[in-house]
């Protein structure tokens, strides 16, 4: 067994770990916790993988920005532990069900394609620099690329539109009123 | 070095685990996550294959996954703070009421 191999062994236990543990702890908090520990674990994959820009962009966009943002709206809702009912009866059984058929299939697909028994080698030129990430970004993928800021837009202004429904209709009414004011003035 | 299969499978695990998060927690801020999960899970195997066949294009691939990713979260979590503030609750079981 080479220490690759090893090390390996040692990220992905820790990986399935941290998952099962945003499953099952109960407070929402801890799920957002364990979910920074995943997504930490992955980028160092990442690294591993010999993809450096993928995994720093994993730990900003990810373990940063989209977890703080979860963080940030369990808090403000306080939503932290929910007691609600439990999951409808038989759903435990059917999802576990679901679940292990998932894995199953993904098993018989390797076994299958024994095609896929392959080693990843490290490659002998560097195949992922930002430099080469930059330019097929702005060379072969620019439509891609214009059409992601276009979604990144559209979903910051979707977000302000779906969170301040309240605001915009008390402007109104306050327009309306100063309105009526001035008429009967 | 690592076969690609043990990426494969730790891959399917995690997505696994994803669905499992999705189909038994009520917690709609806890389902969202287990999407982000399955995300990942898909984006370790674009980077993995993108390692193993020497092409960058897996990662860019990630990387507008990511992008995309970020987009589904803010605008998730927009429609949690709205739903929230009708039903006081984001009990995935208390939205019903569209419910036939």
């Amino acid at each position: 067994m080479s220490s690759g191999v090893i090390i390996f062994g040692v990220l992905a236990i820790v990986a399935v770990a941290s998952a099962i543990g945003m499953l099952i702890s109960q407070n929402s908090v801890y799920s957002a916790l364990f979910l920074v520990v995943n997504f930490s674990v992955i980028a160092v994959l990442y690294l591993i993988l010999g993809a450096p820009f993928i995994a720093l962009a994993q730990i900003t966009v990810y373990a940063g920005a989209i977890v703080v943002l979860f963080l940030f709206v369990i808090m403000m809702l306080g939503t932290e532990r929910l007691t609600g009912s439990g999951p409808i009866r038989g759903q435990r059984l059917i999802a576990i069900l679901v679940g292990a058929v998932f894995l199953a299939e993904v098993t018989v697909f390797l076994i299958w394609r024994s095609g896929l028994t392959g080693v990843i080698t490290p490659s002998a030129t560097d195949l992922s620099t930002p430099v080469s990430i930059g330019n097929a970004l702005f060379t072969t993928y620019t439509l891609p690329f214009e059409a992601t800021s276009l979604i990144l837009l559209v979903a910051v202004i979707g977000a302000i539109v779906l969170t301040h429904p309240e605001q915009s209709i008390s402007r109104k009414q306050t327009l309306k009123t100063v309105q009526k004011k001035e008429t009967r003035g | 070095m690592v076969p690609i299969s043990y990426y494969l499978g730790l891959s399917a695990i995690l997505f696994v685990t994803g669905i499992l998060g999705v189909l038994l927690r009520r917690n709609a801020l806890v389902i969202f996550m287990s999407l982000e999960l399955m995300f990942n899970a898909s984006n370790l195997l674009f980077v993995a294959f993108s390692a193993y066949y020497k092409i960058l294009t897996g990662q860019i691939f990630v990387f507008f996954v990511m992008a995309v990713a970020a987009a589904e979260v803010a605008v998730g979590l927009a429609l949690m703070v709205a739903i929230f503030r009708t039903k006081h609750s984001v009990d995935v079981d208390q939205v019903n009421v569209l419910k036939g």
